[in-house]
Protein backbone atom coordinates (compact mmCIF):
# COMPACT_ATOMS: atom_id res chain seq x y z
CA UNK A 1 0.00 0.00 0.00
CA UNK A 2 1.65 3.18 -0.66
CA UNK A 3 0.67 6.29 2.07
CA UNK A 4 -0.98 9.53 0.55
CA UNK A 5 -1.02 12.78 2.49
CA UNK A 6 -3.26 15.42 0.89
CA UNK A 7 -3.30 18.58 1.62
CA UNK A 8 -6.46 20.21 4.12
CA UNK A 9 -9.46 20.76 1.85
CA UNK A 10 -8.87 17.67 -0.31
CA UNK A 11 -8.77 15.53 2.79
CA UNK A 12 -12.26 17.39 4.06
CA UNK A 13 -13.50 16.82 0.26
CA UNK A 14 -12.81 12.84 0.06
CA UNK A 15 -13.55 13.11 4.03
CA UNK A 16 -10.64 11.08 5.24
CA UNK A 17 -7.91 11.59 7.36
CA UNK A 18 -4.25 13.44 7.18
CA UNK A 19 -3.21 10.32 5.38
CA UNK A 20 -4.50 7.72 3.30
CA UNK A 21 -3.61 4.32 1.97
CA UNK A 22 -3.26 3.52 -2.04
CA UNK A 23 -2.98 0.06 -3.79
CA UNK A 24 -1.78 0.52 -7.34
CA UNK A 25 -1.89 -2.58 -9.28
CA UNK A 26 -1.04 -3.19 -12.48
CA UNK A 27 2.38 -3.16 -14.11
CA UNK A 28 5.62 -2.25 -12.54
CA UNK A 29 7.23 0.05 -11.60
CA UNK A 30 4.39 2.19 -10.23
CA UNK A 31 4.44 5.61 -11.70
CA UNK A 32 3.39 8.88 -10.22
CA UNK A 33 0.24 8.55 -12.80
CA UNK A 34 -0.44 5.10 -11.84
CA UNK A 35 -0.71 6.30 -8.36
CA UNK A 36 -2.14 9.13 -8.69
CA UNK A 37 -5.24 7.05 -11.29
CA UNK A 38 -5.55 5.05 -7.98
CA UNK A 39 -6.35 7.54 -5.96
CA UNK A 40 -9.04 8.99 -7.93
CA UNK A 41 -10.31 5.55 -8.81
CA UNK A 42 -10.68 5.18 -4.57
CA UNK A 43 -12.08 8.85 -4.07
CA UNK A 44 -13.67 10.25 -7.29
CA UNK A 45 -14.43 13.23 -5.63
CA UNK A 46 -10.67 14.03 -5.97
CA UNK A 47 -11.10 13.77 -9.61
CA UNK A 48 -10.14 16.86 -11.32
CA UNK A 49 -8.58 18.33 -8.07
CA UNK A 50 -5.23 17.46 -7.96
CA UNK A 51 -4.92 17.33 -12.07
CA UNK A 52 -6.85 18.21 -15.37
CA UNK A 53 -9.38 15.82 -16.25
CA UNK A 54 -8.77 15.79 -20.29
CA UNK A 55 -5.20 16.45 -19.88
CA UNK A 56 -3.71 15.17 -16.55
CA UNK A 57 -1.79 18.09 -15.90
CA UNK A 58 -0.79 18.61 -12.19
CA UNK A 59 -2.92 21.83 -11.07
CA UNK A 60 -0.51 24.61 -11.44
CA UNK A 61 -0.48 25.60 -7.57
CA UNK A 62 0.03 22.07 -6.36
CA UNK A 63 3.37 20.32 -5.84
CA UNK A 64 4.20 16.64 -5.39
CA UNK A 65 6.93 15.96 -2.87
CA UNK A 66 8.25 13.10 -1.09
CA UNK A 67 11.58 11.61 0.34
CA UNK A 68 12.72 15.21 0.70
CA UNK A 69 12.57 15.74 -3.22
CA UNK A 70 10.17 17.82 -5.39
CA UNK A 71 8.51 15.25 -7.81
CA UNK A 72 6.59 17.71 -9.19
CA UNK A 73 8.17 18.25 -12.73
CA UNK A 74 9.52 14.63 -13.28
CA UNK A 75 6.97 12.62 -16.00
CA UNK A 76 4.34 11.06 -14.85
CA UNK A 77 5.62 8.26 -16.23
CA UNK A 78 8.66 8.48 -13.67
CA UNK A 79 9.04 5.73 -11.06
CA UNK A 80 8.21 6.47 -7.67
CA UNK A 81 10.76 6.30 -5.25
CA UNK A 82 11.23 2.91 -3.95
CA UNK A 83 10.35 4.31 -0.16
CA UNK A 84 6.72 5.35 -1.20
CA UNK A 85 6.24 2.10 -3.43
CA UNK A 86 6.87 -0.10 -0.51
CA UNK A 87 4.67 2.17 1.75
CA UNK A 88 7.83 3.73 4.28
CA UNK A 89 7.83 6.91 3.24
CA UNK A 90 4.49 8.77 2.41
CA UNK A 91 3.88 10.61 -1.24
CA UNK A 92 2.59 14.11 -0.39
CA UNK A 93 0.26 16.45 -2.24
CA UNK A 94 1.08 20.06 -1.44
CA UNK A 95 -0.94 23.34 -2.14
CA UNK A 96 1.24 26.64 -2.72
CA UNK A 97 1.34 28.46 0.86
CA UNK A 98 -0.52 31.87 -1.25
CA UNK A 99 -3.61 33.90 -0.95
CA UNK A 100 -4.94 35.80 1.95
CA UNK B 1 -46.18 31.36 7.19
CA UNK B 2 -43.82 32.01 3.92
CA UNK B 3 -40.07 32.64 3.91
CA UNK B 4 -37.40 33.39 2.66
CA UNK B 5 -33.64 31.60 2.20
CA UNK B 6 -30.75 33.59 1.30
CA UNK B 7 -27.88 31.93 -0.41
CA UNK B 8 -24.59 34.12 -0.28
CA UNK B 9 -21.43 32.84 -2.17
CA UNK B 10 -18.07 34.60 -0.45
CA UNK B 11 -14.48 34.33 -1.08
CA UNK B 12 -14.13 31.78 2.02
CA UNK B 13 -17.61 29.65 1.89
CA UNK B 14 -21.02 29.98 1.63
CA UNK B 15 -23.31 30.83 3.51
CA UNK B 16 -27.32 30.72 4.09
CA UNK B 17 -29.61 33.23 5.90
CA UNK B 18 -33.51 32.27 6.36
CA UNK B 19 -35.94 34.19 7.81
CA UNK B 20 -39.73 34.37 7.62
CA UNK B 21 -42.17 36.36 5.53
CA UNK B 22 -41.64 39.48 7.82
CA UNK B 23 -37.91 39.20 7.08
CA UNK B 24 -36.50 40.86 9.93
CA UNK B 25 -35.21 38.00 12.23
CA UNK B 26 -32.56 36.30 10.52
CA UNK B 27 -30.67 32.95 11.15
CA UNK B 28 -27.40 32.18 9.46
CA UNK B 29 -26.02 28.72 8.57
CA UNK B 30 -22.22 28.15 7.32
CA UNK B 31 -19.82 28.84 6.50
CA UNK B 32 -20.45 25.37 4.58
CA UNK B 33 -17.40 24.22 2.10
CA UNK B 34 -15.10 26.85 4.54
CA UNK B 35 -12.27 28.20 2.98
CA UNK B 36 -13.32 27.18 -0.43
CA UNK B 37 -14.14 30.01 -3.21
CA UNK B 38 -18.11 29.81 -4.03
CA UNK B 39 -18.44 31.46 -6.64
CA UNK B 40 -22.63 30.67 -7.29
CA UNK B 41 -25.54 28.81 -5.45
CA UNK B 42 -28.60 28.57 -6.64
CA UNK B 43 -32.40 26.72 -6.12
CA UNK B 44 -34.32 25.48 -8.37
CA UNK B 45 -37.72 26.80 -8.64
CA UNK B 46 -39.33 23.44 -9.40
CA UNK B 47 -37.57 21.81 -5.92
CA UNK B 48 -37.01 24.72 -3.55
CA UNK B 49 -34.67 22.27 -1.44
CA UNK B 50 -32.55 21.28 -4.39
CA UNK B 51 -30.03 23.78 -4.68
CA UNK B 52 -26.58 23.76 -6.86
CA UNK B 53 -23.35 25.56 -5.27
CA UNK B 54 -20.16 26.30 -7.54
CA UNK B 55 -16.98 25.78 -5.27
CA UNK B 56 -14.05 27.15 -6.98
CA UNK B 57 -10.37 27.38 -6.22
CA UNK B 58 -7.18 28.22 -7.89
CA UNK B 59 -5.78 25.35 -6.05
CA UNK B 60 -8.21 22.67 -6.76
CA UNK B 61 -10.44 23.64 -9.24
CA UNK B 62 -14.02 23.45 -9.86
CA UNK B 63 -15.91 21.25 -7.64
CA UNK B 64 -19.78 21.16 -7.70
CA UNK B 65 -22.27 20.23 -4.97
CA UNK B 66 -25.99 19.63 -5.06
CA UNK B 67 -27.89 19.78 -2.00
CA UNK B 68 -31.16 17.79 -1.67
CA UNK B 69 -32.45 19.44 1.38
CA UNK B 70 -32.57 23.09 1.63
CA UNK B 71 -28.51 23.35 2.26
CA UNK B 72 -28.40 21.22 5.47
CA UNK B 73 -26.47 18.68 3.56
CA UNK B 74 -24.69 18.03 0.30
CA UNK B 75 -23.22 15.69 -2.05
CA UNK B 76 -20.20 16.29 -4.52
CA UNK B 77 -21.75 15.78 -8.28
CA UNK B 78 -20.00 16.05 -11.43
CA UNK B 79 -17.18 18.79 -12.49
CA UNK B 80 -16.20 17.42 -16.09
CA UNK B 81 -16.65 20.39 -18.11
CA UNK B 82 -15.06 19.50 -21.55
CA UNK B 83 -15.45 21.59 -24.91
CA UNK B 84 -16.63 20.23 -27.60
CA UNK B 85 -14.04 19.46 -30.20
CA UNK B 86 -11.32 21.59 -30.58
CA UNK B 87 -12.15 24.63 -29.01
CA UNK B 88 -9.40 26.81 -30.78
CA UNK B 89 -8.49 29.67 -29.42
CA UNK B 90 -10.00 33.54 -28.08
CA UNK B 91 -8.01 36.76 -27.96
CA UNK B 92 -6.16 37.55 -24.77
CA UNK B 93 -5.86 40.54 -23.38
CA UNK B 94 -3.21 41.99 -25.70
CA UNK B 95 -4.77 40.60 -28.95
CA UNK B 96 -2.90 37.13 -28.93
CA UNK B 97 -4.56 34.38 -29.24
CA UNK B 98 -5.13 32.36 -26.33
CA UNK B 99 -6.26 28.69 -25.82
CA UNK B 100 -9.78 28.23 -24.64
CA UNK B 101 -9.50 26.93 -21.08
CA UNK B 102 -12.00 26.18 -18.14
CA UNK B 103 -11.22 27.36 -15.14
CA UNK B 104 -14.67 27.68 -13.30
CA UNK B 105 -18.21 27.69 -13.19
CA UNK B 106 -19.71 31.28 -12.50
CA UNK B 107 -23.29 30.99 -12.64
CA UNK B 108 -25.69 28.01 -12.44
CA UNK B 109 -29.37 28.71 -13.27
CA UNK B 110 -31.68 25.53 -12.55
CA UNK B 111 -34.51 24.72 -15.30
CA UNK B 112 -37.98 26.88 -13.68
CA UNK B 113 -39.58 23.29 -14.38
CA UNK B 114 -37.43 20.46 -13.83
CA UNK B 115 -34.86 20.24 -10.92
CA UNK B 116 -32.36 17.92 -12.43
CA UNK B 117 -31.68 20.44 -15.42
CA UNK B 118 -29.76 22.92 -14.55
CA UNK B 119 -27.47 25.50 -16.91
CA UNK B 120 -23.77 26.74 -15.95
CA UNK B 121 -22.53 29.62 -17.15
CA UNK B 122 -18.59 29.22 -17.33
CA UNK B 123 -15.09 30.60 -17.71
CA UNK B 124 -13.76 30.29 -20.64
CA UNK B 125 -17.01 31.39 -21.69
CA UNK B 126 -19.18 29.18 -22.74
CA UNK B 127 -23.13 27.46 -21.55
CA UNK B 128 -23.19 23.83 -20.12
CA UNK B 129 -26.09 21.76 -19.54
CA UNK B 130 -27.12 18.56 -17.24
CA UNK B 131 -29.97 16.80 -16.80
CA UNK B 132 -29.21 14.41 -14.74
CA UNK B 133 -28.72 16.70 -11.57
CA UNK B 134 -25.37 17.69 -12.11
CA UNK B 135 -23.93 14.19 -12.53
CA UNK B 136 -22.82 14.96 -15.89
CA UNK B 137 -21.69 17.82 -17.74
CA UNK B 138 -22.40 18.69 -22.18
CA UNK B 139 -21.62 22.22 -23.72
CA UNK B 140 -24.00 23.73 -26.10
CA UNK B 141 -21.01 24.26 -28.23
CA UNK B 142 -23.17 26.38 -30.74
CA UNK B 143 -22.44 29.59 -28.36
CA UNK B 144 -18.86 28.88 -28.05
CA UNK B 145 -18.99 28.18 -32.01
CA UNK B 146 -20.15 31.45 -32.72
CA UNK B 147 -18.05 32.85 -35.80
CA UNK B 148 -17.28 36.00 -33.77
CA UNK B 149 -15.47 33.68 -30.95
CA UNK B 150 -12.13 34.39 -31.54
CA UNK B 151 -12.12 37.74 -31.39
CA UNK B 152 -13.73 37.42 -27.49
CA UNK B 153 -11.42 39.21 -25.20
CA UNK B 154 -11.15 38.57 -21.57
CA UNK B 155 -12.48 41.23 -18.90
CA UNK B 156 -10.53 42.05 -15.96
CA UNK B 157 -12.24 39.04 -14.31
CA UNK B 158 -11.95 36.18 -16.90
CA UNK B 159 -13.59 35.72 -19.96
CA UNK B 160 -16.69 34.52 -18.28
CA UNK B 161 -20.46 33.77 -18.52
CA UNK B 162 -21.67 35.26 -15.89
CA UNK B 163 -25.38 35.87 -17.34
CA UNK B 164 -28.36 33.36 -18.15
CA UNK B 165 -31.78 34.22 -18.16
CA UNK B 166 -34.21 31.25 -19.36
CA UNK B 167 -37.11 33.13 -20.96
CA UNK B 168 -40.02 31.90 -18.88
CA UNK B 169 -42.60 32.10 -21.54
CA UNK B 170 -40.33 30.39 -23.90
CA UNK B 171 -38.43 27.47 -23.05
CA UNK B 172 -36.74 27.96 -26.81
CA UNK B 173 -35.38 31.23 -25.70
CA UNK B 174 -32.05 31.80 -23.65
CA UNK B 175 -30.12 35.24 -23.32
CA UNK B 176 -26.85 35.02 -21.59
CA UNK B 177 -24.00 37.36 -21.24
CA UNK B 178 -20.38 37.08 -21.43
CA UNK B 179 -17.84 39.85 -20.20
CA UNK B 180 -16.16 41.37 -22.86
CA UNK B 181 -18.13 39.70 -25.69
CA UNK B 182 -21.50 41.01 -24.77
CA UNK B 183 -24.95 39.74 -24.72
CA UNK B 184 -26.00 36.83 -27.26
CA UNK B 185 -29.93 35.17 -27.38
CA UNK B 186 -30.54 31.64 -28.70
CA UNK B 187 -34.17 30.82 -30.42
CA UNK B 188 -33.72 27.76 -30.09
CA UNK B 189 -33.16 25.85 -26.63
CA UNK B 190 -29.33 26.78 -27.37
CA UNK B 191 -28.16 24.99 -30.73
CA UNK B 192 -27.63 28.21 -32.22
CA UNK B 193 -27.19 32.13 -30.83
CA UNK B 194 -27.14 35.31 -32.42
CA UNK B 195 -25.24 39.02 -30.61
CA UNK B 196 -27.67 41.28 -29.23
CA UNK B 197 -25.46 44.49 -28.76
CA UNK B 198 -26.81 46.77 -31.27
CA UNK B 199 -27.18 50.00 -29.08
CA UNK B 200 -24.17 49.57 -27.23
CA UNK B 201 -21.55 51.54 -27.27
CA UNK B 202 -18.50 51.14 -25.65
CA UNK B 203 -15.91 53.91 -25.79
CA UNK B 204 -12.54 51.79 -25.10
CA UNK B 205 -13.53 49.47 -28.08
CA UNK B 206 -11.63 50.57 -31.35
CA UNK B 207 -14.92 50.14 -32.78
CA UNK B 208 -17.33 51.50 -30.03
CA UNK B 209 -20.02 50.12 -31.80
CA UNK B 210 -18.96 46.52 -33.04
CA UNK B 211 -21.09 43.85 -33.13
CA UNK B 212 -19.32 41.75 -30.21
CA UNK B 213 -16.83 42.88 -27.44
CA UNK B 214 -18.72 44.83 -25.04
CA UNK B 215 -18.48 44.15 -21.66
CA UNK B 216 -21.76 43.51 -20.38
CA UNK B 217 -21.54 43.82 -16.58
CA UNK B 218 -25.48 41.97 -15.89
CA UNK B 219 -28.82 41.60 -17.94
CA UNK B 220 -32.31 41.28 -16.00
CA UNK B 221 -35.49 40.35 -17.36
CA UNK B 222 -38.94 41.01 -15.29
CA UNK B 223 -40.68 37.18 -15.66
CA UNK B 224 -43.97 38.58 -17.27
CA UNK B 225 -42.35 40.47 -19.44
CA UNK B 226 -39.63 39.00 -20.92
CA UNK B 227 -39.07 40.83 -24.03
CA UNK B 228 -37.84 43.96 -22.03
CA UNK B 229 -34.51 43.45 -21.12
CA UNK B 230 -32.11 45.74 -18.64
CA UNK B 231 -28.49 45.85 -18.59
CA UNK B 232 -26.16 47.33 -16.48
CA UNK B 233 -22.78 47.38 -18.82
CA UNK B 234 -19.45 48.35 -17.82
CA UNK B 235 -20.72 51.97 -18.10
CA UNK B 236 -24.18 52.86 -19.06
CA UNK B 237 -27.90 50.96 -17.59
CA UNK B 238 -29.37 49.97 -21.27
CA UNK B 239 -33.04 48.70 -21.92
CA UNK B 240 -34.24 46.77 -24.72
CA UNK B 241 -37.85 46.24 -25.77
CA UNK B 242 -37.52 44.01 -28.50
CA UNK B 243 -35.44 40.79 -26.84
CA UNK B 244 -32.39 42.48 -27.16
CA UNK B 245 -32.68 43.57 -30.92
CA UNK B 246 -31.23 46.76 -30.07
CA UNK B 247 -30.93 48.58 -26.69
CA UNK B 248 -31.03 52.05 -25.75
CA UNK B 249 -30.01 54.15 -22.61
CA UNK B 250 -31.28 54.71 -20.00
CA UNK B 251 -28.78 55.85 -17.36
CA UNK B 252 -30.44 59.12 -16.52
CA UNK B 253 -29.84 60.60 -13.52
CA UNK B 254 -27.83 57.63 -12.03
CA UNK B 255 -24.53 59.66 -10.27
CA UNK B 256 -22.59 56.94 -12.17
CA UNK B 257 -23.73 55.02 -14.51
CA UNK B 258 -20.79 52.01 -14.12
CA UNK B 259 -21.69 49.41 -11.88
CA UNK B 260 -21.83 45.27 -11.76
CA UNK B 261 -25.80 44.44 -10.19
CA UNK B 262 -28.74 45.35 -11.82
CA UNK B 263 -32.36 43.54 -10.78
CA UNK B 264 -36.22 43.93 -11.24
CA UNK B 265 -39.11 44.33 -9.02
CA UNK B 266 -41.03 40.92 -8.84
CA UNK B 267 -44.78 42.59 -8.65
CA UNK B 268 -43.56 45.58 -10.96
CA UNK B 269 -42.05 45.17 -14.30
CA UNK B 270 -41.11 48.92 -14.55
CA UNK B 271 -38.98 49.03 -10.97
CA UNK B 272 -35.51 48.32 -11.40
CA UNK B 273 -32.54 48.57 -9.42
CA UNK B 274 -28.72 49.40 -9.72
CA UNK B 275 -25.91 49.95 -7.52
CA UNK B 276 -23.74 52.66 -9.07
CA UNK B 277 -20.11 52.76 -8.55
CA UNK B 278 -18.11 55.64 -9.29
CA UNK B 279 -15.52 54.57 -12.02
CA UNK B 280 -13.75 51.20 -13.70
CA UNK B 281 -10.96 52.65 -12.07
CA UNK B 282 -12.59 52.93 -8.71
CA UNK B 283 -14.78 49.98 -7.67
CA UNK B 284 -16.09 52.12 -4.69
CA UNK B 285 -19.49 53.74 -4.30
CA UNK B 286 -19.49 57.70 -5.49
CA UNK B 287 -18.75 59.71 -2.48
CA UNK B 288 -18.66 56.93 -0.02
CA UNK B 289 -22.25 56.64 0.11
CA UNK B 290 -23.76 53.30 -0.87
CA UNK B 291 -27.13 54.26 -2.92
CA UNK B 292 -28.84 51.97 -4.24
CA UNK B 293 -30.79 53.63 -6.85
CA UNK B 294 -34.75 52.78 -7.98
CA UNK B 295 -36.14 53.75 -11.12
CA UNK B 296 -39.89 52.94 -11.51
CA UNK B 297 -40.23 54.22 -14.62
CA UNK B 298 -37.86 51.46 -16.59
CA UNK B 299 -35.23 53.90 -16.01
CA UNK B 300 -34.09 57.11 -16.89
CA UNK B 301 -35.30 58.37 -13.75
CA UNK B 302 -33.62 57.06 -10.73
CA UNK B 303 -33.89 57.96 -6.99
CA UNK B 304 -31.43 57.27 -4.31
CA UNK B 305 -32.41 54.71 -1.20
CA UNK B 306 -30.18 55.35 1.39
CA UNK B 307 -32.10 54.48 4.64
CA UNK B 308 -30.31 52.14 6.89
CA UNK B 309 -26.78 52.29 4.00
CA UNK B 310 -23.92 54.00 5.09
CA UNK B 311 -23.53 57.28 3.95
CA UNK B 312 -20.10 58.03 4.62
CA UNK B 313 -16.39 56.23 4.46
CA UNK B 314 -17.95 53.21 2.93
CA UNK B 315 -15.64 52.28 0.14
CA UNK B 316 -17.55 48.44 -0.72
CA UNK B 317 -17.97 47.25 -4.19
CA UNK B 318 -21.43 45.22 -5.14
CA UNK B 319 -20.07 42.58 -7.83
CA UNK B 320 -22.62 41.58 -10.19
CA UNK B 321 -24.15 38.52 -9.16
CA UNK B 322 -24.81 39.84 -5.63
CA UNK B 323 -28.00 41.65 -6.10
CA UNK B 324 -31.75 39.39 -6.11
CA UNK B 325 -35.12 40.05 -5.06
CA UNK B 326 -37.58 37.75 -3.44
CA UNK B 327 -41.43 37.27 -4.96
CA UNK B 328 -42.90 38.58 -1.20
CA UNK B 329 -45.66 41.17 -1.13
CA UNK B 330 -43.81 43.77 -0.43
CA UNK B 331 -40.98 42.31 -2.50
CA UNK B 332 -37.62 42.02 -0.67
CA UNK B 333 -34.84 43.23 -2.33
CA UNK B 334 -30.72 42.04 -1.34
CA UNK B 335 -27.40 42.51 -1.84
CA UNK B 336 -24.17 41.94 -0.88
CA UNK B 337 -20.71 43.56 -0.85
CA UNK B 338 -16.50 43.14 -0.86
CA UNK B 339 -16.94 43.92 2.72
CA UNK B 340 -18.96 41.10 3.68
CA UNK B 341 -21.96 43.00 4.64
CA UNK B 342 -25.61 41.78 3.44
CA UNK B 343 -27.93 44.01 3.18
CA UNK B 344 -31.79 43.49 2.53
CA UNK B 345 -35.27 45.77 2.72
CA UNK B 346 -38.32 44.16 2.94
CA UNK B 347 -40.27 47.14 1.61
CA UNK B 348 -39.31 47.17 -2.27
CA UNK B 349 -35.52 49.82 -1.00
CA UNK B 350 -37.54 52.27 0.99
CA UNK B 351 -35.51 50.88 4.76
CA UNK B 352 -32.63 48.81 4.67
CA UNK B 353 -30.93 46.44 7.23
CA UNK B 354 -28.37 44.58 7.85
CA UNK B 355 -28.58 40.91 7.66
CA UNK B 356 -25.10 39.86 7.85
CA UNK B 357 -22.04 42.75 8.73
CA UNK B 358 -18.65 39.88 8.75
CA UNK B 359 -18.77 37.54 5.73
CA UNK B 360 -16.33 37.52 3.36
CA UNK B 361 -16.07 38.96 0.82
CA UNK B 362 -19.43 38.64 -1.35
CA UNK B 363 -19.30 36.83 -4.61
CA UNK B 364 -22.93 36.38 -5.73
CA UNK B 365 -26.35 36.08 -3.70
CA UNK B 366 -29.46 34.60 -4.68
CA UNK B 367 -32.61 34.23 -2.59
CA UNK B 368 -35.42 31.54 -2.33
CA UNK B 369 -39.33 32.76 -1.72
CA UNK B 370 -40.24 29.32 0.20
CA UNK B 371 -43.88 28.82 0.43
Amino acid sequence: MIRVILPHHLRNLAGVGAEVEVEVEGEEPVTQAALLDALEARYPVLRGTIRDHVTHKRRPFLRYFACQEDLSHQSPDTPLPAPVVAGEEPFRVIGAIAGG
Amino acid sequence: MSGVRVLVGTAKGAFILTADGKREQWKISGPHFGGWEIYHLKGSQADPNRIYASQASDWFGQVVHRSDDGGESWETVGNEFVYEGDPGPHQWYDGTPHPWEFTRVWHFEPSPTDPDTVYAGVEDASLFRSTDGGQSWQELPGLRGHGTSSNWQPGAGGLCLHTILLDPQNPDRIFVAISAAGAFRSDDGGTSWQPINQGLRSEFMPEPEAEVGHCVHRIALHPSRPDVLFMQKHWDVMRSDNAGDSWHEVSGNLPSDFGFPIDVHAHEPETIYVVPIKSDSEHYPPEGKLRVYRSRSGGNEWEALTNGLPQSNCFHNVLRDSMAVDRLDPCGVYFGTTGGQVYASNNAGDRWMPIAENLPRVLSMEVQTLP
